[in-house]
């Protein structure tokens, strides 16, 4: 997949997320060159058997994790439209975390830097092993204007709909 | 340090609540490799000599949790469990799907072993080298998908408070028990994401007598370096893209046997094997698919097959049951075994058998055993608690299945498993009701039926000469070093990976595939020498010695179950049967192959040639007695 010229956007379907966790060895294996689910910038919770899904940055139009950060260690990329975390100045305080309404920012593990899906500059390697095993949970798309924030959700609250989709009201009794 | 290990195991006492970190050296993790291998080698080590008193729910059992060098790494995560079993008094490395053995590698541990009974229930959580035993009083009691739930909802409560700058954390890994395993109910299993379990072998069962109700799992950390990382990514690849070519394999999983192997090559349990040919169209894959399949792709770590499919039933009597596919293993067993044919009455008891942490499959044996003796008039209703144990009631099996996870009534007797029962109503009625067992050394067999030859998953001498019995997925075959052999078995259970996205690759892939990862060159041939071998004499040698409740006699029991020298009474291979004569000449030119003496008892010399010296010892007086 080449690199898109402009800003892009991973269009997701979570409800076919079929739980493998393919995107986060990709992702691990690119940023950290280690198979490191913890480390990976995009995270699959299995907080209810079934409803697995990615929990990644959805880019938000107003970045309220950017906006929140004391160090201005976040920034928009101009050429992708993924915040990026500028390691010097980030302290791991957690303000982005608490800022954005997925709580979906995490800390590095062992660097105790907070990371960010950055888009993988433009050609996200999870959407690619998730392209070619045919889930097509994950797709590039061109940015335009969606209310793409929509898709920050807490895990439970996330973990909720799924289930529900899934087993109707008998999954309240797994939340 | 060999790459691709942690470097070091956990082992936990529960006794006196303490826990350590322990190695084995570089040589032996060479020689055994890990999970299945390498737990045959630990229990040997520790325990050979006092085995046949060693009671495998009591305090003195080992019990291990371990991953291998590929878990993780070769796509699908599984792990093996394994102890001295409850229902073979041997070995098995009984192995389950999931991510456990991924977090517990990632958290720095390559295994786990448990050993001593705690005082009242208890959990293990480990967060990386961070080990804690927990109260587990208010899970006790408590089914397979409550457990499940409990124990994600304190995990991250847990794991928020102490890390609170971290971000949201992921659910841990759980390996856990449901009511039966509480019980100690022989044929409980080990569980995991509701659906997957360890069963053969009974292993729930042994977390139940050490009180053990859960183990969690956080690890942070990387997978171990590997010696040669862009190989291993290239071999990833050569799984992944084996897989997707593999269209229907991905669509139905081994979803479609239910129908397949009863009409296509008569080898499905039917109503406790007395049939094993149905053309219930009813029971079809596309029924599964298109009426209870809510998820059609359902994986665990890093697999590209997603064989597993999340059933649920929306409407009617079995409202609300929630399990996997189910896989063919419980579509038979629980299924067409119990007379019953509809997907919905399947998933239906599939779901509970998750619920009280039951196998499937040595449960769907014991309860077919125990419809067949109802239907034979040996069993009265009052024998059974006043159950009416007709093939395809689902609810009366239900009820019983109940019964035997609690150990209430009649379910006691059961709960011993298909072997122990059939003795014991044999002695209580007078009767031999052995011939309706069908099991081998006390496992159930896996549903694939060898009478009419016609399936490729079972061979005339496979369970007999098994050291893991009627275990499907440890089948054996002569050659000893041959494609068919359970040396292959044991590299999958050592390794460990999950046999299921191996299939069409090359036969030395998953031996290159180890090589990269630890950077050592291990053929083919070595392991079937080595290793492979090495594992099967310890395993066989603890089998024989056997106790303390029960010992195998080879001449008698290194045998087919006896219904499958019965022809088969319908299909398209009606009248075919297994053949004694020939089995048995099979059956002596393996102990041959394998250096086993004439009674099957591995030879000294054997033993000496394989390093394995000290177990000769135990074995001279099983050689006296035969």
């Amino acid at each position: 997949m080449t690199a898109k010229k402009e800003p892009i956007w991973i269009a997701r379907d979570l409800s076919k997320c079929s739980g493998c966790r393919k995107c986060e060895i990709a992702c691990s294996l690119h940023h950290e060159n280690r198979i490191w689910p913890e480390a990976s910038r995009v995270r699959v919770f299995m907080l209810v058997p079934g409803a697995d899904f990615p929990h990644l940055c959805a880019q938000c139009d107003d970045y309220p994790c950017v906006e929140a950060c004391p160090f201005k260690a976040l920034s928009v990329s101009k050429k992708t439209s993924a915040v990026l975390v500028n390691d010097a100045k980030c302290t791991g305080c957690g303000k982005c975390i608490e800022a954005c309404p997925g709580r979906i920012p995490h800390m590095h593990p062992v660097d105790k830097k907070i990371v960010i899906c950055d888009l993988c500059n433009g050609s996200p390697q999870c959407v690619k092993v998730c392209q070619e095993g045919g889930w097509n949970v994950l797709k590039t798309v061109t940015r335009r204007e969606h209310p793409y924030g929509l898709y920050a959700r807490k895990p439970e609250e996330q973990t909720r709909s799924l289930a529900t989709k899934l087993y109707g009201e008998k999954a309240e009794e797994f939340i | 340090m060999i790459p691709g290990y942690a470097g070091k195991f956990l082992e936990i006492d529960l006794s006196d609540g303490t826990f350590k970190d322990v190695t084995f050296d570089d040589e032996l993790l060479k020689e055994y490799v890990g999970g299945r291998g390498l737990a045959a080698k630990i229990l040997c080590d520790r325990l050979i000599d006092k085995w046949e008193e060693l009671d495998p729910l009591g305090p003195e059992n080992v019990l291990l949790f371990l991953p291998g060098p590929l878990t993780g790494f070769f796509p699908g995560g599984r792990i093996c469990v394994s102890g001295k079993s409850p229902q073979s008094n041997g070995v098995v490395g009984s192995t389950v799907g999931g991510e456990f053995g991924v977090e517990l590698r990632c958290a720095g541990y390559d295994g786990v072993i448990v050993t001593g009974q705690a005082e009242k229930p208890v959990y293990v959580f480990i967060k990386d080298s961070d080990v804690e035993i927990r109260d587990a009083s208010r899970m006790w009691g408590k089914d397979g998908k409550e457990t499940n739930t409990l124990l994600n909802k304190e995990c991250r409560r847990l794991l928020s408070e102490r890390y609170p700058r971290y971000g949201e954390w992921k659910e841990p890994a759980k390996l856990y028990i449901g009511p039966a395993g509480e019980n100690k109910v022989r044929t409980a299993v080990v569980m995991a994401k509701w659906t997957h379990a360890a069963g053969y072998g009974g292993y729930g069962a042994v977390m139940g007598s050490k009180k053990l109700k859960a183990i969690a799992v956080k690890g942070t950390g990387p997978l171990p370096e590997v010696a040669d990382l862009p190989r291993v990514r290239r071999m990833i690849n050569a799984v992944n893209r084996n897989a997707y070519d593999n269209v229907l394999w991905r669509r139905w999983g081994t979803g479609g046997g239910g129908y397949s192997f009863g009409a296509k090559t008569s080898s499905e349990p039917i109503r406790n094997w007395q049939e094993e040919w149905h053309d219930e169209k009813g029971y079809g894959v596309d029924q599964f698919e298109n009426r209870v399949w809510v998820k059609q792709a359902w994986s665990d770590f890093g697999c590209p097959t997603n064989c597993l499919k999340i059933a649920f039933v929306k409407s009617g009597k079995f409202k609300g049951a929630i399990t996997d596919n189910p896989d063919y293993e419980l579509q038979a067993y629980l299924g067409p075994n119990l007379g019953l044919f509809t997907p919905e009455e399947n998933v239906f008891m599939s779901s509970l058998i998750d619920d009280l942490g039951l196998c499937g499959i040595q449960t769907g044996n014991v309860l077919g055993f125990a419809a067949e003796l109802f239907q034979r008039g040996i069993l009265s209703k009052d024998d059974l608690d006043g159950i009416e144990l007709k093939w395809g009631d689902a609810e009366a099996f239900a009820s019983l299945a109940k019964k035997i996870a609690l150990r209430e009534g009649v379910g006691d007797l059961l709960a011993e498993g298909t072997y122990r029962a059939a003795l014991k109503i044999g002695k209580m009625k007078g009767k031999d009701v052995l011939k309706y067992a069908v099991q081998s050394k006390g496992i159930g067999i896996g549903a694939h039926g060898i009478r009419s030859g016609e399936d490729p998953y079972s061979t005339a001498i496979g369970y007999a000469c098994s050291v893991q019995c009627g275990d499907h997925t440890s089948k054996t075959d002569l050659p000893i070093d041959g494609s068919g052999s359970e040396v292959w078995e044991v590299f999958n259970d050592s390794a460990v990976l999950c046999n299921f996205n191996g299939f069409g690759l090359l036969r030395n892939f998953k031996f290159d595939f180890y090589n990269a990862i630890t950077g050592l060159s291990l053929t083919r041939e070595d392991w079937a020498k080595g290793g492979g071998l090495k594992t099967l004499q310890i395993q066989r040698a603890l089998l024989l010695l056997g106790g303390p409740d029960l010992k195998w006699n080879p001449k008698v029991d290194d045998d087919n179950p006896s219904r499958f020298y019965e022809p088969l009474p319908s299909g398209p291979y009606k009248g075919k049967a297994a053949d004694r004569t020939s089995v048995r000449e099979s059956v002596q030119e393996y102990y041959e192959e394998a250096g086993w003496d004439e009674n099957g008892v591995p030879k000294s010399e054997t033993l000496k040639k394989l390093g394995l010296g000290d177990i000769d010892k135990t074995l001279r007086k099983l050689r006296k007695k035969s």
